[in-house]
């Protein structure tokens, strides 16, 4: 049954030292599929598993279960690198254009809306030569505010939706809130899935609510969200993973920022592993957006070194790898501005928001 | 069993956030009394830890400031008991460190002591002394109140090892400033061992942070940091305190010059309130009197 040559170990890796190192570090994280031992990957490969309840929880059982020691071990171990000089302002500079700039409170005004969608276009106004960041997030009724501000910029709108952040409400209350955004002009939209249904092992009812929102989000770039500090298991954040792309999300996303526990290296990594074999598998490539918690430029580059030593330098790109931050922006541009003076910056010298 | 016992050497750390860590640069480098014995190793702090240092301060700067000047000077006249409390390990190191007697050590550590409870009792008072009413010809109140600056770089009188260190950080802090403090380059064990004093008495984590080195080294970020406030010269020569100065321009820090007075003898004499209005800045409001007019309140 084995392959000779595992098609993963073929897989379009672009990091050389992804190529290099994968056949040893990295375990593939998915059974073999029919299509697969004929030698040929489609992206019907998956097509048939989600026929019915009982197909679906067969693969995401038959997924190999995680070593956790060893995916945090090894989530420390790449937190370790080194990145000075040129190659710390080409991270800061990438890790800048790769923001989600969110606002995501009660208390939002359109006036911080407006406030941010400025920050989003020229994040340094005292230096130009800063990069935008990629997008604002926001609550549905604010996308319009959004919009406005960052006209014309390049930066896109994303939009919370389906009763963000819990996502306890029926279907129908969930599709109109992402056609509301979608409406208002959101290019992407940010969904939560039903953690209940999936800790109670109802996988098919979290696809199909992911299918019926990838359908109402229309041309809009979907990203899903695991909220994996609620998953209580690793094995749950890689089942998720593969639900989420299975039912045809853009991005997955580790947390809304409204729990305890956020986006850490170890689950982000899981979910890169997960991107990179079923772009193996599929050819479909998916983005990865890690949310909260993320406040310091060394945590920021951190993440920058999962992404190209697990999903490859295909993801080193504002299209595929997101930043759900707020405060992180602040403390890259004091970096960013510590590298081009030598001098160390203060938080006087950025925005309050 | 042999009655000899292996001795327990201390390891000197730093004193930021109200932690003991190493230095960020793992270096260290070795203490010598003035005759060239070795003493004991401090760490060789790098411009990170100073980074680090002005993080800490500027965290507890909110909480400091916004103390009662009563609490303020409670909390530093406890750092003067717990003080007391070590004198002997004081007497020992300032001894070794300045090569003074034991009993021309003890009298600098209790000169030290002294004046950490002089400064505490100034808390609730330098108020008074510059700030106050000011009289004005109108229907309103005006009032001067000082403010903390904010974090304050202090670099340490280098030969005054430990009355000439806390001359110079006990009126950074008493005014309610957060203070980062390099220590002597060549004597620092005291001031390390100060963090531990702090530590231990209830001055909240990263009020004063203390950084062994190479006091240039050290200096030359802090001076350029947007981030900091003020910086006190006492210890830096007349080449380091002119460069220092003219970093510390870029965000108009208050900068307070060495003076002849900061000469090591001097730190014996009595110390004046120059110190301790060097880091205030005078807030001044009007209040509206309320009796404009002649039926009372046009309010």
């Amino acid at each position: 049954m084995a392959l000779a040559v595992p098609l993963w170990a073929k897989a379009p890796c672009t990091s050389r030292y992804a190529r290099r190192y994968a056949p040893l570090v990295t375990m593939r994280t998915t059974p073999p599929t029919k299509t697969e031992e004929a030698g040929r990957a489609t992206p019907g490969a998956f097509a048939d598993v989600t026929t019915s309840a009982s197909t679906l929880r067969r693969f995401l059982h038959g997924l190999p279960g995680v070593d956790a020691v060893g995916l945090e071990a090894r989530a420390a171990s790449l937190g370790t690198r080194s990145i000075k000089t040129t190659a710390k302002a080409y991270a800061i500079d990438l890790a800048i254009s790769m923001i989600d700039l969110t606002t995501l409170e009660g208390a939002d005004t359109p006036g911080k809306v407006r406030a941010l969608g400025a920050k989003a276009v020229h994040p340094d106004p005292t230096d130009r030569t800063t990069p935008r960041t990629a997008a604002v997030c926001v609550y549905p009724d604010m996308v319009a505010t959004a919009k406005e501000a960052v006209a014309g910029s390049g930066v896109k709108v994303a939009s919370v939706a389906t009763a963000f952040p819990a996502g306890r409400a029926a279907l129908g209350v969930k599709l109109a809130d992402v056609r509301d955004a979608v409406a208002a002009g959101a290019d992407e939209i940010d969904m939560v899935i039903d953690r209940g249904a999936l800790l109670a092992g109802d996988y098919l009812k979290v696809h199909d609510e992911i299918v019926a929102v990838k359908e109402a989000s229309g041309s809009a770039r979907l990203k899903v969200i695991f909220e994996t500090g609620e998953l209580s298991t690793y094995d749950n954040i890689r089942r998720a993973s593969w639900i989420g792309m299975l039912a045809g999300a853009d991005f997955i996303k580790t947390s809304t920022g409204k729990v305890g526990v956020n986006a850490t290296p170890a689950n982000t990594l899981l979910m890169l592993e997960a991107v990179r074999d079923f772009r193996a598998q599929t050819g479909v490539q998916v983005g990865v957006k890690p949310a909260g918690g993320i406040r310091t430029s060394k945590d920021a580059l951190k993440f920058l070194v999962l992404v190209n030593e697990t999903a490859g330098a295909d993801w080193l790109d504002d299209h595929w790898f997101r930043f759900g931050a707020s405060s992180l922006l602040n403390d890259l541009l004091m970096q960013r501005q510590k590298l081009a003076t030598g001098r160390y910056s203060g938080p006087d010298y950025v925005t309050v928001d | 069993m042999s009655d000899a016992r292996l001795s327990v050497l201390k390891t000197y750390k730093l004193y930021v956030g109200g932690k003991f860590p190493r230095s960020e640069s793992g270096r260290v480098y070795e203490v010598t009394d003035p005759k060239g014995k070795w003493l004991a190793n401090a760490p060789l702090s790098s411009r990170k830890d100073a980074r680090d240092a002005v993080v800490a301060a500027r965290k507890a700067f909110g909480g400091w400031a916004g103390a009662t000047a009563y609490n303020r000077g409670q909390v530093l006249y406890r750092v003067a008991e717990m003080l007391e409390g070590r004198r002997e390990q004081f007497v020992r190191e300032v001894a070794d460190a300045e090569g003074l007697s034991k009993s021309k050590a003890a009298a600098v550590v209790d000169a030290a002591v002294d004046r950490w409870v002089w400064y505490a009792g100034w808390t609730d008072k330098i108020a008074q002394v510059v700030g106050g009413a000011n009289p004005v010809a109108g229907p309103y109140l005006n009032l001067s109140t000082p403010e903390p600056t904010g974090v304050v770089a202090v670099v340490a009188p280098q030969e005054s090892s430990f009355l000439g260190l806390v001359s110079v950080v006990a009126p950074v802090i008493a005014s309610g400033n957060t203070a980062v403090v390099v220590a002597s380059e060549r004597a620092p064990l005291p001031a390390l061992s100060l963090g531990e004093v702090l530590a231990t008495s209830d001055v909240p984590g990263g009020v004063v942070n203390v950084l062994s080195g190479r006091t240039g080294e050290l200096a030359t970020p802090l001076a350029a940091h947007q981030d900091v406030n003020g910086i006190d010269l006492a210890g830096a020569d007349a080449g380091l305190a002119e460069e220092l100065e003219i970093a510390a321009a870029d965000n108009l820090k208050r900068v307070l010059r060495p003076q002849a007075v900061d000469s090591d003898a001097d730190f014996t004499a009595a110390p004046g309130t120059r110190r301790l209005t060097a880091f205030l800045e005078t807030k001044t409001v009007w209040h509206p009197t309320g009796s404009l007019g002649a039926s009372g309140s046009a309010y």
